[in-house]
């Protein structure tokens, strides 16, 4: 598999008239990491949810390699595509770790069997190997944000959405994820697209950053424009702490990175 | 049906009539299921097996102690309270928040030991109640209501009028609206929430059994009632709104009123149609019910 | 990739499991043989009959309650639907059911899929679900009441024929045994064909999660619409089979309610989502319900207490206590005890979430 270049253009989305994403303009290059940053509410969750289909944008259009992409239902943006995970991480609770992988894989291939191959290569991948047959509702929460990669990559996507992925991980857990991402990027040259808060992850991840703000891009840019820019720099100083701008994201809602 | 027009409309203004009052009851009897599926997300799958107790319980007090069934109404209302909240610690308490599928074999079971015991104690025939005014009525303009309907509806009404102020203006009411509002949060502020749980399947136990009682002054009693008033309670409630209180008074309102129209149109045997179709379009359409806010 | 189907069907099976189903196998093939040398032999044939039965349509409502995760309380609709068509053609048209099953079954699919279609289309799930597979299936038994080529309210009525024979499906309770035996066989082959399926893989994920599901790339409609359809047709066979076998069918009784929940207590007791659920649950209940049958003749007969509802009291006990200590179903704790099951130990013990 090789990366596919998203095109988002002015997209908008509008909740009982509220304005949860107006105008919204960005670009992922193939094989690019991008992350998308920005305060609680400032609609990134909205923003992935309606480049994955699970509602269409009000106006503004999605390109996936130019072919538009805004209105499919997810499982048909998921084959034209995109793989996903869930902030709220969505395991299937009642089946094996093994069960949830192969069931991406059969976005591939319908040979069960060779869904369950692809499985575990995916999971001895993202070690998790010796728990492939434990049900998902036993594993602990970094190992079920591992299953939701994992079960996203299954299904054979030549973009990455991950919504905070690195979200409640230990610092370690959290480099090991970034060492995957960046090898995983590397090796398939696969394009990915991050919500992030954790800022040690998107610092070392991303290439270029793009920050939302009640809905609106306030900046873009390479990491190192974008923590020096002053509206950025505004919008987080708004926030509880902000001395040292994104550094823990949207108001240091957990303790984070700082230990290593 | 009639040739005269006239006469046809006073026909069914008189059956929209009857319809309300009896819809009254209804709205009561759907009143205990809506509470307790609001407050505990538990469908009462035993419901009508609980209104029939109710029923057996205002009969026996009139055929042992020649009781009116107004006058046993509160005895039996709280005999169901107890039952209810006895049963929701012992029983029901475990299946809280577990899939539907367990709550509903575990209430299916209640619903045929329920009904069961009614068979085993009265047995299969009908009895019903001889109140002095049976036969007595009011004349509403061209109208005539029966006494025992406007006596039932008005009972219902005040009882649904007691339960708001329950809910409204009491502490435990106000507990468990809060508690059904958000359960970790009462849990947080220390709210005893199993207790208010027993005591909402109690109000709702209370609620469905005074339905009951008032329903034995309309109709005549057996144990093959029980899942027609249980799939009844589950078309007004979803009708006027799950979980919704002023909506199951509604929903009776209404299924009472459909059910006695479609009785002057069409054949008696074909008058839940109406209900049913009015269940389907409501599922499909407006599925958070006719009354309530979309979510 | 290639495996043969039987290696498909019964490859991550402990040896001991397929011995023993095998065995049971085995034994059904032979009961009506050894029942006969038993007193009462045909009585219990009777019962063993209603167990299979019971097995079969309980495996096929699990194909979309255990696997799909879509509460159905209305299947009496399917039930009665497939016997009324068949039964209809046979007695006014004289179109034999081994033809008319065919159009019984596509009958059933139809309602179904309309059921289906309208329940998914518009997001309904849970209890609003089984609301309206409830309210279609009374609302089906109001126009059967009154649908006057089937006899109305009146009933439709088989009669039993001089020339009867297994070609259009009359006899002996032997032929209707085999008849049931082979369709409960071949649709618990038919249930774990389809669990090593994709198709399988998706209705779990559907039930567990829809909207990951969809995420995973599976078109959510198609998945539950397909478990509907088929989960409907097989039914209607079931319905079928009952009405030639109980020779009269009224609508009061054939999409009755209590039908409906009748087909839901033996996948649930049993077990939901597993094969053996619906077979084991549907030996418990019938089991049990002969058990207190008898018990409440021996009341009525040597101690004079006669009351009717004594032996659905006792049923209602066993199963209240079955669903207090067994929410999972007997089968899922029955199978850790005998081996059958090949969970790791850090799973065993532990229930859903």
């Amino acid at each position: 598999m090789s990366g596919a270049h998203l095109a988002v253009r002015s997209i908008g989305k509008r909740f009982r008239g509220l304005r949860a994403v107006s105008d919204v303009t960005f670009d992922v290059p193939a094989g690019a990491i991008h992350a998308l940053i920005g305060p609680n509410g400032a609609g990134k969750t909205t923003c992935f949810n309606m480049i994955a289909g699970v509602f269409a944008p009000d106006s503004g259009t999605i390109a996936l390699d130019d072919r538009p992409i805004a209105g499919l239902r997810p499982d048909q943006i998921c084959a034209s595509g995109i793989g996903r995970t869930f902030q709220i991480v969505k395991p299937f609770m009642g089946l094996t770790v093994e069960d949830n992988v192969t069931i991406g894989a059969l976005a591939r291939t319908r040979h069960v069997p060779e869904a369950r191959e692809a499985a575990r290569r995916l999971l001895r991948d993202l070690g998790l190997d010796d728990r492939r047959a434990k049900l998902a509702a036993n594993l602990t929460l970094p190992d079920r944000k591992r299953l939701e990669v994992a079960r996203a990559l299954a299904t054979g996507p030549r973009l990455l959405l991950l919504d905070e992925v690195m979200a409640g991980l230990r610092p370690t857990e959290t480099d090991q994820m970034v060492a995957f991402l960046k090898d995983l990027n590397a090796r398939t040259g696969i394009t990915i697209l991050l919500i992030e808060h954790v800022m040690r992850a998107v610092m070392a991840l991303s290439q270029h950053i793009v920050v939302l703000h009640h809905g609106e891009k306030i900046a873009e840019g390479t990491p190192h424009d974008v923590t020096r820019d002053p509206a950025v720099l505004e919008v987080y100083l708004g926030q509880e702490d902000a001395s040292s701008p994104p550094r823990s994201g949207g108001g240091g809602r957990r303790p984070e990175g700082e230990a290593t | 049906m009639s040739a005269d027009p006239g006469q046809f409309v006073l026909t069914l203004l008189q059956a929209v009539a009857m319809g309300l009052l009896t819809g009254m009851v209804y709205g009561l009897m759907a009143l205990g299921l809506s509470v307790i599926f609001g407050v505990m997300r538990v469908v009462n799958f035993a419901h009508g097996e609980m209104m029939v107790v109710g029923m057996y319980l205002a009969w026996l007090a009139f055929d042992r102690l020649g009781l009116d069934p107004l006058v046993s109404l509160p005895a039996v209302a709280a005999a169901l309270f107890v039952f209810g909240y006895v049963l929701q610690r012992t029983v029901i308490n475990p299946f809280i928040g577990l899939p539907e599928h367990m709550q509903f074999m575990l209430l299916l079971a209640v619903a045929i030991l329920l009904v069961n015991a009614c068979l085993a104690i009265f047995g299969p025939d009908t009895h019903g109640v001889q109140v002095d005014y049976m036969f007595d009525s009011f004349n509403v303009g061209p109208l005539v209501l029966d006494a025992v309907r406007v006596y039932a509806a008005l009972v219902a009404l005040l009882i649904a009028g007691l339960l708001w102020l329950f809910f409204t203006r009491t502490r435990s009411g106000k507990a468990i609206r809060a508690a059904a509002d958000n359960h970790v949060g009462a849990l947080v502020v220390g709210l005893d929430v199993k207790r208010l749980y027993a005591l909402t399947f109690g109000v709702g136990a209370a609620c469905v059994g005074a339905a009951g009682a008032l329903m034995l002054l309309i109709v005549q009693v057996h144990p093959f009632l029980a899942i027609d008033y249980t799939l009844l309670a589950f078309v007004i409630v979803i009708v006027g709104g799950l979980g919704s209180m002023s909506g199951a008074l509604a929903g009776g309102l209404l299924i009472g009123v459909s059910e006695a129209v479609a009785g002057v149109l069409l054949q008696p045997s074909l008058k839940s149609v109406f209900s049913f179709g009015l269940l389907i379009l409501v599922l499909l359409l407006r599925p958070q019910g006719l009354l309530a806010r979309r979510s | 990739m290639s495996e043969s189907l039987w290696q498909r069907l019964t490859g991550d099976v402990p040896r001991r499991a397929l011995l023993a189903l095998g065995g049971l196998l085995l034994l059904l093939l032979a009961a009506p043989f050894l029942l006969r040398l038993a007193p009462a032999g045909d009585y219990w044939l009777s019962l063993l009959i209603l167990v299979v039965y019971f097995s079969y349509i309980g495996q096929a409502w699990n194909i979309m309650m255990g696997f799909a995760g879509q509460l159905s309380l209305g299947h009496a609709l399917y039930l009665g639907l497939g016997g009324y068509v068949a039964a209809a053609l046979y007695v006014n048209l004289g179109i034999g059911p081994w033809l008319g099953v065919f159009i019984a079954v596509a009958a059933a699919m139809l309602a179904g899929g309309l059921i289906g279609f309208l329940g998914f289309r518009f997001s309904l799930a849970g209890v609003y679900f089984a609301l309206l597979t409830i309210a279609f299936a009374e609302f089906t038994r109001i126009l059967f009441d009154h649908f006057t080529w089937v006899g109305g309210s009146g009933g439709l009525f088989l009669k039993v024929e001089a020339d009867g024979s297994a070609f259009n499906l009359q006899g002996s309770p032997l032929l209707f045994y085999y008849v049931i035996l082979a369709l409960a066989a071949g649709a618990f082959v038919l249930c774990r064909f389809l669990l090593t399926s994709r198709l399988g893989h998706y209705w779990l994920a559907v039930r567990e999660d829809p909207e990951a599901a969809q995420a995973a790339g599976i078109a959510v409609l198609r998945t539950k619409m397909l478990a509907v359809l088929i989960s409907a047709g097989l039914t209607a066979v079931g319905g079928v089979w009952s009405a030639f076998y109980y020779k009269s069918l009224f609508p009061e009784a054939a999409f009755a309610m209590g039908r409906s929940i009748e087909v839901t207590l033996a996948p649930i007791i049993g077990g939901l989502g597993t094969l053996f659920g619906p077979i084991l649950g549907s030996a418990l209940l019938v089991g049990l319900g002969d058990l207190f049958t008898t018990l409440a003749e021996i009341l009525a007969n040597d101690y004079g207490v006669k009351a009717a509802g004594l032996k659905q009291i006792g049923y209602g006990i066993a199963l209240l206590l079955i669903v207090m200590f067994r929410r999972d179903g007997v089968w899922p704790w029955l199978a850790r005890r005998l081996g059958f099951e090949r969970r790791p130990a850090d799973d065993a013990g532990e229930g859903r979430p």
